[in-house]
């Protein structure tokens, strides 16, 4: 055989090998958690850990409810912050808007992903935090501003570039003589954006909500600075709470001395990698379908 | 954020070399924090650059079939989803195994993770638009599928490949999730890959959570040199992308 062509087959090889890598390293990653993870999981039983609120390490009792609560409704007040102006905004920019503006809204979006998430933390500590205690003390519910609200806010700031460059992609894919047809029938523009254009992108759209979702769950240091980092079931907006993730990015590392402590940390990070992953494969195969389309 | 930012001492500290910045002194700058950073995003760049790259070539149509690349894409955008605390965990059962400490390599690997997808899926979409005419007149004269790669399809997708590059550079500068148990904190510079390393976004957090008033300031400082890092990437990479691209064939 000649040179090149061996040449060719090597790298062909090396090729698939490296395609077989970046398809295992999910299930590494994965596998990797659920091994230490392992021995709580022996000890408890799945259920009892995840809807137990006692949370004492020490004495061995390890109750992942509050955290479970803390991380949903941290994500859902960001989810219904920022879903709405964000889909708004993306309709507008995508309808209405002059192309340059458009431009413009991208890479504004662009740089609000880029910029990182401690950044945004350090922000929510100057400004979102005491936003949050003035009207905490506004509404007669004192707090220290380090809240759920406060978290909620940040989170809906972090998670409104995805939702809005997603669905504004989406939006595009929208033919325009499907905007064009419905005009002509008479309708005003809104009603074609109501009945052509979202009902087309409906599925885009939902799998950019999903995105933005899963983008807030998982958000880590951001949150960690300013939500409190209590280990109690939260009853107000303006309570403290405890996300998984900060839990585990707070204890992590340092409690190595405690098997048990760091295995139940490692089942946090497992449960996270769970949900995260699967809100993003369904938003990720809804897209592909759509792109097809 | 500003008004409450940064002084003019603070720059002129920011750059004071050396026995520097412990979190709890009043007085020293974060130049361990930006050299720190700078080694560990452009060691894991480098990294994921080389893993990145064969997979991203893979993923074109003459190496793998239709399914099986639209399966690594889907697990690659999986990747790219997960959150960064995650690759921290991971990254530290890694060097647990391998027994090494925290230290610029265990973060290296720990940024690799988390920029590979990045990579992998920037430059796979570059690589995508390559106009398959180009391959097909290179295949026609006989040359081979790596021979094509390289010397066509690589060249259309420089201009992208720069952009998604500096794009896992910036994720990969400003997260701290990933680096928060890998890496350690130190006031000194790393001299090898298994020394502890300070890096800017860990700066910021552990100076904001002083109550020492001057180690916040120094927290807006690293924030702000922090920002202006990574804005500069953006800024560059689309100035890159667009210098690049006016000699593509589309």
């Amino acid at each position: 055989m000649h040179w090149r062509q061996i040449k060719d087959r090597l790298s062909a090889k090396s090729m698939i090998l490296a395609v077989a890598f970046a398809n295992s390293l999910v299930l590494l990653v994965g596998l990797g958690l659920l091994i230490k993870s392992i021995p709580i999981l022996e000890k408890k039983s799945l259920f009892h850990l995840l809807l137990s609120s006692n949370w004492h390490p020490l004495r061995g009792e390890f109750g992942f409810y509050p955290f479970i609560v803390g991380t949903l409704e941290v994500t859902a007040i960001a989810m219904i912050l920022a879903v709405p102006v964000c889909l708004l905004s993306a309709i507008y920019l995508s309808e209405y808007a002059h192309h340059r503006l458009r431009e413009i809204a991208r890479i504004t979006v662009d740089i609000m992903a880029a910029i990182p998430s401690v950044i945004y933390g350090l922000w929510g500590v100057i400004v979102v935090v005491p936003f949050v205690c003035l009207l905490g003390k506004w509404l007669n519910t004192p707090t220290t501003g380090y809240s759920l609200l406060a978290g909620g806010i940040i989170l809906a700031i972090m998670a409104s570039p995805i939702i809005i460059s997603v669905s504004l992609e989406v939006l595009r894919t929208v033919p325009i003589q499907a905007r064009e047809a419905a005009l002509a029938l008479g309708t005003t523009r809104w009603e074609a954006i109501k009945h052509v254009v979202l009902r087309n992108a409906f599925h885009g759209i939902l799998s950019a909500v999903i995105l933005g979702f899963a983008r807030a769950f998982g958000e880590t240091i951001a949150v960690l600075m300013i939500v409190g980092n209590v280990p109690k079931v939260p009853t107000s907006v303006f309570d403290p709470a405890y996300p998984l993730p900060a839990l585990l990015a707070n204890n992590y590392g340092e409690m190595m001395s405690i098997p048990l402590y760091n295995s139940a940390l490692l089942l946090s990070a497992l449960i996270l990698l769970l949900v995260v992953s699967a809100f993003n494969m369904t938003a990720h195969l809804t897209l592909m379908r759509v792109e097809k389309r | 954020m500003w008004c409450r930012g940064p002084r003019l001492s603070t720059y002129q500290c920011s750059f004071k070399p050396r026995k520097a910045a412990t979190t709890s002194e009043k007085r020293g700058g974060v130049a361990n924090a930006i050299v720190g950073s700078l080694c560990l995003a452009f060691g894991a760049s480098l990294l994921s650059f080389l893993l990145g790259l064969p997979i991203a070539f893979a993923l074109q149509k003459e190496y793998i079939s239709r399914r099986l690349a639209q399966i690594t894409r889907l697990s690659l955008d999986i990747l790219w989803g997960t959150p960064s605390i995650v690759y921290g965990a991971f990254g530290f059962i890694i060097m647990v195994y391998l027994g090494l400490r925290a230290s610029l390599l265990g973060g290296i690997i720990a940024l690799t993770l988390l920029m590979l997808p990045i990579m992998v899926r920037s430059i796979d979409e570059v690589i995508r638009m390559t106009p398959p005419e180009l391959k097909e007149a290179s295949y026609a004269m006989g040359a081979t599928r790596i021979e094509t790669t390289f010397k066509v399809v690589l060249r259309q997708a420089l201009p992208g490949m720069i952009t998604g590059v500096l794009l896992a550079f910036g994720r990969g500068i400003g997260d701290a999730a990933s680096i928060l148990f890998t890496t350690g904190y130190t006031d000194y510079i790393p001299r090898s890959l298994f020394d502890p390393v300070a890096s800017l976004p860990l700066a910021v957090f552990f100076q904001v959570a002083t109550p020492i008033p001057e180690v916040q300031q120094r927290a807006y400082a690293s924030a702000l040199i922090l920002l202006i890092i990574v804005l500069l990437i953006s800024v560059v990479s689309r100035l890159l992308s667009h210098r690049y691209s006016r000699h593509i064939i589309r």
